[in-house]
């Protein structure tokens, strides 16, 4: 390692306007989902003026750590924290969708059949005598507070509706076809950057993201779809809840992936990024990797299984 | 390899900020250190207000003091302030003052994120602390937030609780990310895991805990949101969900949690009991493995929480002997303790009294946590005062006795100043008396069937509670002593040492450096062989 210093920085106004940015953050969320039914609340203004705090802050934040880097302020040492920084990062977020996967678990394998009289546990069948457990969940055990869907997203249910053709179809194909292919894609994106190829870089980052926006856009699709002709909703009970909640979080964090990339791209065609000082771009495709990992993990158990 | 620190500073001086804006915009690891356990040592004195409220109203059964449904905010704020505002933040100023210094390091891995780590706490608490004071009030569903009584029952201030508790997540992700790295990434050249300080190996275990659970409390507190306000039915068994699902994401966030108001502890009373008895810890590795088991198998055990919720009796047996599994290596670490002081030229300034206090009363906690993961026997304990009584113990003389010793043990190295002996042992005494006072008769409530969280209770535990009131009020207002002793100390005193303690200084590199250390503590990384 070179003798250069750790450099830690003087002081900052950075860290304390962000703290402030989530104190609005807490107020105008709570307020906003508080004041759901009051027509005449304001209180999404202030998660307004919280979305502009944060883009602001997070602009300023990112600029001075860039400056610095080009400044060849950051040594060798520094530059491995911001390796480890992001790696654990990823794992914390990798530990947000366990608790998710874990509900759906839960849910699946012991409190529906309990609640249809399975097990140990038939008693809590007393509730609701008539229930029959079974997954999807279409017909809730209380249909007059939770009405059921009327279809749901499995890919058994578009086999059987349509046969291959029905497969063909089927939505999360190919939104799974554009993630994986969109993973392929910035790797090889990074390869052209390592080799010093910055046309290969630009075009293929290119290409993931229009992957990435296109995954967004059938989403969307799959979320009209629901809500328009599936009678698929939050509130049809524990299926829509899980279904929405899983990959509704998933697409949240697609599009904060390729928003980064994005950034990478305007950042690369303005010059930033060498063969071998480039994390920024690789902590980006870090976080690519991951969502794609656990779009896998969705198609598997709340698709297919 | 030699690592000098740089600072960008256009006046040329090396040295904090002048004016108040220091404590707002600062990124030195001592600054922030310093700002972490201010917090917490004022909202332990809110929290602790919170308890004696509790306190003045149970001194007689019936109900004279306050309502029963502000007497549910107070139990529920006590616990949640002293959980979240007091031990964690505790812990975390405590690792930003020592882990630099004890690995060699110039300053904290990623300075600006540690000081947005610290400053996001006042806001959520803030937050949490003004709820009490909205018209509906504030959570006054229990520290555990059991669904549905924190949905479908809920005031509609619970959404203010929802995010706070995202914020301080997010605040316990990015400090831990913060410690993690810096441990991982800036230890001295030659400093070798299995070299490192035991404080230092609690702290990366504990972050590591951090990550790995708090992202399930903010999906937790995720679900509720969304069942209370957009119509999911995760914890609504009309909609095929279950309440008690509730209770499995919680607590398999809350258990690794309870090691993590623990292994920091055990790191600082190590370093304490080693120094006053004058030789290294006995079974140095054997302390690293079992910090480490014990964190795996935290994530396994967290159903003894609920066993009367109703699990298959597979599951009940599982959790039961897993967790006894955990009473193996934390007898390793109380046996370690006692061999170290086996045969030592033992001193007991204050330090090494409450280090002594905490290995004694943090085991008699240890013994009633088994006794509660019998499941039969928890049948019977479950939701009484045993419980409390339980928890209370390895909380208040296990992690609270730990952060009061190392503040005693570090406090002339981080002023210079030496405190006042006299002063420090009869704090620990009235403490130490007290905390017994408080606690110990809750056991005998508890076995006598005593509930928790009631604002009232059956007449004949009446002189069992005026005991623990009284014991409870002597113990908060001994506090205040603390307080005085610490800006006492920190106001003069007789000059400290680098050393600071006899000995000390082969101990750890915090005591190579002056006391008070150097603005940037290691400039030069210093070689460890």
């Amino acid at each position: 390692m070179s003798d250069q210093p750790y450099y830690v920085p003087e002081s900052s106004k950075l860290p304390f306007m962000m703290a402030i940015t989530m104190l609005v953050f807490i107020i105008g969320s709570a307020q906003t989902v508080i004041n759901l039914d009051n027509p005449d609340s304001n209180a999404y203004l202030i998660l307004v003026a919280f979305f502009m705090m944060w883009w602001t802050v997070m602009f300023f934040w990112f600029r001075q750590v860039i400056q610095e880097n080009h400044a060849g302020l950051n040594n060798p040492m520094l530059k491995d924290s911001y390796v480890f920084g992001m790696a654990w990062f990823i794992f914390s977020e990798v530990m947000f969708f366990f608790a998710f996967f874990f509900a759906l678990a839960y849910i699946r394998n012991f409190a529906v059949p309990w609640l249809g009289g399975e097990g140990e546990k038939a008693i809590s069948n007393i509730l609701w005598p008539g229930f029959e457990a079974s997954w999807p969940l279409m017909i809730t055990p209380d249909q007059a507070i939770f009405e059921g869907p009327k279809e749901d997203m499995s890919l058994g249910t578009a086999y059987s509706h349509g046969g291959l053709a029905g497969v063909l179809g089927w939505l999360p194909l190919w939104n799974t076809v554009f993630l994986l292919t969109s993973s392929l894609t910035v790797h090889i994106a990074h390869l052209g950057l390592k080799n010093g190829n910055r046309n290969q870089f630009n075009i293929w980052l290119g290409l993931t993201l229009v992957l990435g926006y296109m995954f967004v856009i059938v989403q969307g699709i799959e979320y009209y779809e629901a809500y328009s002709h599936m009678g698929l909703t939050l509130n049809t009970g524990i299926y829509g809840t899980t279904f929405f909640m899983l990959t509704g979080f998933h697409g949240f964090h697609v599009c904060l992936g390729a928003i980064i990339l994005t950034i990478m791209l305007l950042r690369s065609l303005k010059g930033h990024f060498t063969a071998d000082d480039h994390f920024g771009f690789e902590a980006g495709s870090w976080y690519w990797h991951f969502v794609d990992v656990v779009w896998v993990c969705l198609v598997a158990f709340v698709y297919v299984m | 390899m030699s690592t000098v620190v740089e600072t960008r500073d256009h006046d040329g001086h090396h040295g904090p900020a002048k004016g108040f804006t220091r404590w707002l915009f600062t990124t030195n690891h001592k600054d922030i250190g310093t700002l972490y356990l201010w917090m917490s040592f004022i909202m332990l004195f809110v929290g602790g207000a919170m308890a004696m409220v509790i306190r003045a109203e149970l001194f007689q059964p019936g109900l004279q003091i306050v309502q029963p449904e502000f007497f549910n905010q107070m139990t529920t704020n006590h616990g949640l302030i002293m959980v979240f505002g007091v031990i964690m933040p505790a812990f975390v100023g405590f690792a930003n003052w020592m882990i630099p210094m004890q690995i060699g390091a110039p300053d904290m891995a990623l300075p600006r994120l540690n000081n947005l780590s610290f400053w996001l706490l006042p806001m959520a608490f803030g937050i949490l602390v003004s709820t009490l004071f909205m018209p509906e009030g504030g959570p006054n569903f229990g520290w555990t937030f059991y669904a549905p009584l924190s949905t479908t029952y809920a005031p509609s201030t619970v959404n203010f609780f929802i995010f706070s508790v995202h914020v301080m997540g997010i605040s316990s992700i990015l400090g831990s990310i913060n410690i993690i790295t810096t441990i991982l990434n800036m230890r001295a050249p030659g400093m070798t895991l299995m070299k490192m300080p035991l404080f230092v190996w609690g702290w990366l275990i504990t972050a590591y805990l951090l990550i790995a659970v708090m992202p399930v409390l903010a999906g937790v507190v995720t679900m509720m949101l969304m069942d209370i306000n957009f119509g999911t039915s995760f914890f609504n068994a009309a909609g095929g969900g279950d309440p008690v699902l509730f209770q499995h994401v919680f607590w398999f966030f809350g258990h690794p949690e309870v090691y993590i108001m623990i292994l920091p502890a055990f790191g600082i009373v190590s370093h304490i009991i080693e120094t006053f008895s004058r030789k290294p810890i006995f079974g140095y590795s054997s302390m690293v493995y079992a910090m480490a088991s014990i964190a795996i198998l935290s994530f396994v055990v967290w159903a003894h929480h609920m066993f009367t919720v109703g699990m298959p009796l597979a599951g009940e047996l599982f959790f039961m002997y897993a967790t006894m599994l955990i009473a193996i290596p934390t007898g390793v670490k109380v046996f370690n303790w006692v061999a170290t002081m086996f045969r030592g030229s033992l001193t007991f300034e204050t330090p090494m009294l409450f280090s002594i206090g905490f290995v004694t009363l943090f085991t008699i906690g240890g013994f009633s946590g088994l006794m509660l993961a019998i499941v039969p026997a928890d049948f019977q304990y479950h939701d009484t005062y045993f419980v409390v009584a339980h928890f209370h113990y390895v909380l208040v003389p296990g992690s609270l006795f730990a952060l009061m010793a190392g503040a005693y043990f570090w406090l002339p190295k981080w002023t210079g100043n030496m405190y006042d002996e006299t002063l420090g042992k009869l704090h620990f005494w009235l403490t130490f008396i007290s905390v017994n006072i408080t606690f110990f008769p809750m056991h005998f409530v508890g076995l006598a069937g005593m509930p928790r969280r009631y604002p009232d209770y059956a007449l004949q535990f009446a002189d069992f509670n005026a005991m623990i009131s009284v014991g409870a009020f002597m113990f908060g207002i001994t506090q205040l002593l603390f307080l005085f002793i610490v800006i006492k100390t920190i106001r003069g005193g007789k000059k400290a040492t680098p050393e600071v303690w006899e000995g000390a200084g082969d101990l750890g590199l915090e005591w190579t450096l002056s006391s008070p250390p150097p603005h940037h503590s290691f400039t030069v990384q210093p070689q460890v062989k």
